[in-house]
């Protein structure tokens, strides 16, 4: 059947109806698991299996607090390499390059499902030529924590990292040989999964800040190592210094100064991308000329973010994991920067969650269309890159969602009449702002109203894809794909378009 | 006038696809130093084909050619002198060069049929220039003059330093030549593209000496040079202050008149005049907010 997108999806899923839908529906909880008493120690991941007895069929989920340094996702799946265990879905929060060895897993039927919520590296290749026996379900971070405290996806054991955890089984994010910062999209399946295992590399006596609450704990294994620390700070920490990224960005910050979003008690979020830092670096500028304070800003964020907390240009942090070593520092050290769960962020059933609060959020975009949709899990040839992470979530959130791209993109327009996939609806997307000009969604009447004096270049969208093509020409359709390899949901839990095999 | 020239080697096409997007006031497409001698004939089809391709460009486009003490520089005319450009730049210029060039561009433009009437902007980066700069300054043609400060220090047998002491003397000179002929006094580039605040404190320099613009070798030291070179937000506001104070003085028949207790008389309305207009050619009137 065709959601209200005009997409594929399967007559057994519940398809896209409005981004606002989830206002009609009630909120499922499932309870919490039991509290435990006391966790035990439990001494090599091996011993893990041994007791709780994982076996064929079951779910196991781990987060990306680590990225691209993660070892313990990696370990767990030898484990499983060695005990030959099939059908197995896997949750994590997200996949990294780093975490390679999922495709061999895939190959092998050890994995035939997964759920996450972002995925880039050699693990997507194998779904891409469909070698995944079941399906790929990607959530948005928000989504992933409604699907979890539903009993959407059920969890049978949560493989948590942690690094730091005490004899209690409370565990902290910036502690550690491996410190990380906050464990914010773990939360959910703290308190919801079945089982929790915590692993770690530093024991201490009393963890000084509690990221992890110990009465969920149900076991504790201290192996040698969780993560490589320069995998862990692998989100991109320094504003771009591509004249035409920079240029985006001023144009961006501008746009949301003229609207009037830029104004004393705002809030913001604009990822962790060279672009996008460089949006929050010129929304700084803005506000130190004209001396305006913000309120907030969330996110996955670093130390850019953690300079303007400590220089009083926003009151606080709201963070639900930490890009590099500087943010780690200034959650551990500066009482207003504090962190969320993946729930509290962008949890459409939350009350309240902090990306409804967001006066803006400046995102990427691999592929928009002409309503506005976009895509960030595929490239143009439908090969898994990435996933929606919070896109959908502040998309929907924020009043005013701009995405800030480039009109080309190694040669290929980065504006469709129809993108590959749509990760995040078009009518959660407001401005586009590229290059060479920026486009109002004609959803925004508002918008369009207020910039009607603009001295920025402001055209439809249709024109700069006009203009795109005359700069890079008019690409080739893609093949035919082949099966379906797996479903983009979006936040409220219904489906946005389908994953295709490439041929 | 300009704030900003941008050089783009005219080898390099990603460069200059996006030559309309960087924000420069002008850019100079370098058919010269940037261009090794093997690529001279590629740049210059690349750069002809670029300017082909264009359609009302939001800034106006210079081509620095090669000396005219080289076999290059013929050449490099016959394939750029179009209606697309809007001036020369010319290296190591002395008068006599720049005259020659004005004979080499009459006899294009008439064979070619040409609209426009190409511009020329020397480059004064000799010892000798530099005592010439009245007389270039007064050309026919003359649209600007740029200090190529790395050249004439070389002739000096100076060393450039960060302080510039040593290019205060041509850039004065040159700045008031070019007030007095109304065309830009285009400052050296600032050749470091890590340091942002050494090039803050030398576009002050310049400014400070009477300079109206800056050459740039990188995109990214373009916002920095229009932040010093564009009147701040601050002067634009007392500048709307002074006109409207004027505007009610006049009307109440008032030659002279004070605003914040100081008294304000021509040369200050012609002051903020002048702000305005740049505010105006740069756009940098604010917007009001809805």
């Amino acid at each position: 059947m065709l959601n209200t997108l005009g997409r594929v999806v399967p007559d057994t899923e519940r398809g896209f109806i409005s981004a606002t839908n989830y206002q009609s529906q009630e909120r499922i909880l499932i309870p919490e698991k039991a509290v435990v008493d006391k966790p035990v120690f439990l001494g090599s991941i091996k011993a893990i299996f041994d007791q709780y007895h994982i076996t064929d069929g079951m779910t196991l989920s781990f987060h990306h607090h680590l990225r691209n340094g993660d070892q313990v996702l990696n370990q767990v799946c030898r484990e499983i390499q060695i005990r030959g265990i099939k059908n197995l879905t896997i949750a994590p929060s997200s996949i990294f390059p780093n975490n390679a060895i999922i495709a061999e897993l895939i190959e092998a039927g050890n994995i035939t499902n997964i759920r996450t919520n972002y995925i880039n590296g050699p693990a997507a290749i194998p779904i891409d030529q469909g070698k995944l026996k079941g399906l790929l379900l990607m959530d948005t971070h928000g989504g992933r924590a409604r699907a979890i405290e539903s009993g959407n996806l059920k969890i049978d054991v949560a493989i948590l990292a942690c690094p730091a955890v005490d004899y209690d089984g409370n565990g902290s994010g910036t502690e550690g040989l491996s410190a990380c910062g906050t464990l914010g999209y773990a939360q959910s399946d703290l308190r919801y999964a079945a089982k929790v295992i915590l692993i770690t590399d530093t024991l201490v006596n009393r963890v000084k800040q509690i990221d992890f609450d110990g009465k969920y704990v149900d076991a504790i294994v201290k192996i040698d190592s969780i993560g490589d620390p320069e995998g862990i700070v692998s989100g991109t920490t320094k504003i771009t210094k591509d004249p035409v990224g920079l240029k985006i960005a001023r144009d961006a910050a501008a746009f949301l100064y003229q609207a009037g979003v830029i104004k004393p008690g705002f809030s913001m979020q604009t990822g962790a991308g060279g672009t996008s830092l460089a949006v929050a670096y010129q929304v700084r500028k803005m506000m130190i000329q004209n001396q305006i304070h913000g309120s907030f800003a969330s996110g996955g964020t670093n130390g850019y973010y953690a300079d303007m907390l400590k220089e009083g240009w926003i009151d606080q942090i709201y963070d639900v994991q930490c890009f590099d070593l500087d943010a780690v520092k200034s959650y551990r050290d500066n009482p207003r920067h504090l962190a969320i769960s993946a729930s509290k962020y962008g949890n459409p059933f939350e009350k309240d969650p902090i990306v409804n609060q967001l006066s803006f959020v400046a995102l990427g975009a691999t592929e928009i269309d002409l309503d506005f949709n976009v895509n960030v899990t595929t490239d143009s040839l439908g090969r898994l890159i990435g996933g929606s992470g919070g896109h959908a979530d502040t998309a929907h959130g924020a009043a005013v969602t701009i995405i800030t791209t480039t009109l080309a993109k190694a040669r290929l327009p980065i504006i469709k009449e129809r993108v590959t996939a749509i990760t995040t609806p078009g009518e959660d997307v407001d401005v586009l702002v590229t290059e060479r000009g920026i486009a109002i969604n004609p959803r925004r009447t508002d918008l369009i109203d207020k910039m009607k004096n603009s001295q920025l270049t402001i055209m439809t969208i249709d024109e700069l894809m006009a203009i795109s093509h005359q700069l890079s020409g008019i690409p080739q359709a893609i093949k035919k794909p082949g099966k379906v390899t797996g479903l983009i949901v979006y936040r409220d839990g219904t489906i946005l378009d389908q994953l295709y095999q490439r041929l | 006038m300009v704030r900003s020239m941008l050089f783009i080697p005219g080898n390099n096409p990603a460069m200059l696809q996006n030559a309309d997007v960087f924000g420069a006031d002008a850019v100079i497409i370098d058919l010269e130093d940037a261009v090794s001698i093997q690529e001279k004939d590629a740049a210059r089809i690349l750069v002809k084909a670029y300017l082909e391709s264009i359609d009302h460009p939001p800034m106006k486009i210079y081509i620095r050619i090669n000396g005219l003490d080289t076999t290059d520089y013929e050449k490099d005319l016959q394939s750029v002198v179009t209606d697309q450009i809007d001036g020369i730049v010319l290296p190591k210029a002395k008068v006599c060069d720049v005259e020659r060039l004005l004979t080499l561009l009459y006899k294009i433009e008439s064979e070619t049929h040409m609209q426009k009437i190409i511009g020329i902007i020397p480059i004064v980066e000799s010892a000798k220039s530099v005592l010439e700069i009245e007389k270039l300054a007064a050309l026919s043609r003359i649209q600007g003059m740029l200090l190529g400060a790395e050249d004439l220090s070389a002739d000096m047998e100076l060393m450039r330093t960060i302080t510039g002491t040593e290019i205060e003397y041509p850039r004065a000179r040159m700045a008031f030549a070019c007030k007095a002929y109304k065309i830009d006094a285009i400052d050296t580039p600032f050749t470091d593209t890590s340091d942002n605040l050494g090039l803050i404190a030398d576009c002050q320099k310049a400014q400070n000496l009477g300079l109206n613009a800056k050459a740039a070798i990188h995109p990214n030291q373009l916002e920095t040079i229009h932040d010093v070179f564009s009147p701040s937000l601050q002067r634009i506001e007392w500048a709307k202050r002074v006109l409207k104070a004027a505007k009610k003085a006049d009307d109440q028949g008032l030659g002279v008149f004070s605003l914040d207790g100081k008294m304000i008389d021509k040369p200050i309305i012609e002051r903020a005049t002048k702000i305005m207009e740049s505010a105006k050619r740069y756009r940098l009137l604010p917007v009001e907010n809805a």
